[in-house]
């Protein structure tokens, strides 16, 4: 169990089903002097947190510790793309349970999917990456890692960052990644995991035909706006 | 000193990798981590783990190609995995191949598929090649000189 200290290190949980990746992740958060423990899938993150498997809690979970939490992470850095559980749903899962929602979560991906890249913001992810992830990128950890140790001390209203009208994936060079999401309409959202989330698949892509499902967005379609050489384009 | 051709040659092996675009930008954090962080093992590492990730892989899509039905979505799944190692070490020309392969996935070609196949082979085995004198110079070098690179 690592002790809560808001001098010492943070403690990052990584989750991704890659070998190559975890390794790219652990190596990039400790070269950042954070503490990281890496998982290999959604569901043992969760066993990390405290949480079973199960529905959702919104009370101190079922079967493990009497505490809140297993360990006391600061922060979820997760793969998009995993079979079983996604990304996305392990943020689902944390931003629902009222002992986790708190700690910010990352979204990480090898695909250039505006929609995808949207949903994950607007449903509580502070931030996501474009994979390869760079050292680059884990600067942009320090902010959220800070705000939500200034939430612990003094409760503060959340500047609600995914209010903000878009985060950009970061890299423009990525066009091949752009080109490579596939422009058919029809989405495979997961390739990796198609045969296990294909439920999610077709919400994903009736979301997108029907256009984005958050009725706070003003603004038009991605493809229109700054991200627009990174948008799916023909 | 006896590592110094040793160097000039790892030097040439990596210059030649970057120019001919076997590698990229990603392969150079990849050294950044290892000289920032002190591990000198890490880029050893993880090119292995690519390597070993991406016979299996290969091997798998050729079995899957060998089908009399072939389950383009598996191929298509297992190319995917590649085509994110190759990413993640900076692999560039394998990730490229990688990314032409899908598009014969999504034509459920089997011909195509199996054209991509083999060329995705091809650079992989070339980069692999290339990875291993590179980790041998290394550890010469190491041999000589243990507390540089």
């Amino acid at each position: 169990m690592t002790v809560v200290d808001s001098e010492s290190r943070f403690h990052v949980l990584a989750v991704d089903d890659s070998l190559i990746d975890r390794k790219l992740i652990e190596m990039l958060l400790k070269n950042s002097s954070y503490q990281v423990t890496t998982v290999d899938s959604g569901s043992k993150a969760l066993e990390v947190l405290g949480l079973t498997d199960e529905s959702d809690d919104s009370s101190s979970p079922s079967s493990s510790c009497p505490d809140h939490q297993e360990i006391d992470v600061n922060l979820i850095i997760t793969d998009y793309c995993m079979p079983g559980m996604t990304g996305y749903d392990l943020l689902k899962r944390v931003k629902g349970s009222s002992s986790l929602k708190d700690i910010p979560v990352v979204i990480m991906s090898s695909e250039n999917v505006p929609s995808r890249i949207n949903r994950c913001l607007e449903d509580g992810a502070e931030e996501f990456f474009l994979k390869p992830v760079k050292l680059a990128d884990m600067k942009k950890l320090k902010s959220h890692l800070l705000k939500s140790k200034q939430q612990h001390v003094a409760p503060q209203p959340q500047p609600q960052p995914d209010q903000q009208p878009e985060k950009p994936p970061r890299n423009p060079e990525d066009e091949e990644a752009a080109a490579e999401a596939i422009p058919d309409g029809i989405v495979s959202d997961c390739s990796c995991c198609s045969t296990s989330c294909s439920n999610k698949r077709k919400a994903a892509t009736m979301e997108e035909q029907e256009g984005l499902s958050s009725p706070e967005r003003t603004k038009p379609r991605l493809s229109s706006t700054t991200s627009s050489s990174l948008a799916v384009e023909t | 000193m006896a590592a110094a051709p040793l160097r000039e040659q790892l030097s040439a092996l990596l210059s030649s990798m970057f120019s001919q675009g076997l590698v990229d930008e990603q392969f150079e954090q990849l050294q950044m981590l290892q000289d920032e962080g002190g591990t000198p093992g890490f880029v050893a590492e993880v090119v292995t783990l690519f390597c070993d990730d991406a016979e299996r892989i290969i091997a798998e899509i050729a079995t899957l190609l060998e089908q009399p039905i072939v389950s383009f979505d598996k191929v298509d799944a297992f190319v995917h995995q590649l085509k994110g190692s190759s990413a993640s070490v900076g692999a560039q020309k394998v990730k490229f191949t990688c990314m032409q392969f899908r598009q014969f996935c999504q034509e459920k070609s089997r011909d195509g598929c199996l054209m991509a196949l083999a060329v995705v082979r091809n650079e992989f085995y070339d980069l692999r090649n290339k990875f291993q004198t590179m980790l041998q110079l290394e550890q010469q070098i190491q041999a000589y000189d243990p507390k540089q690179q």
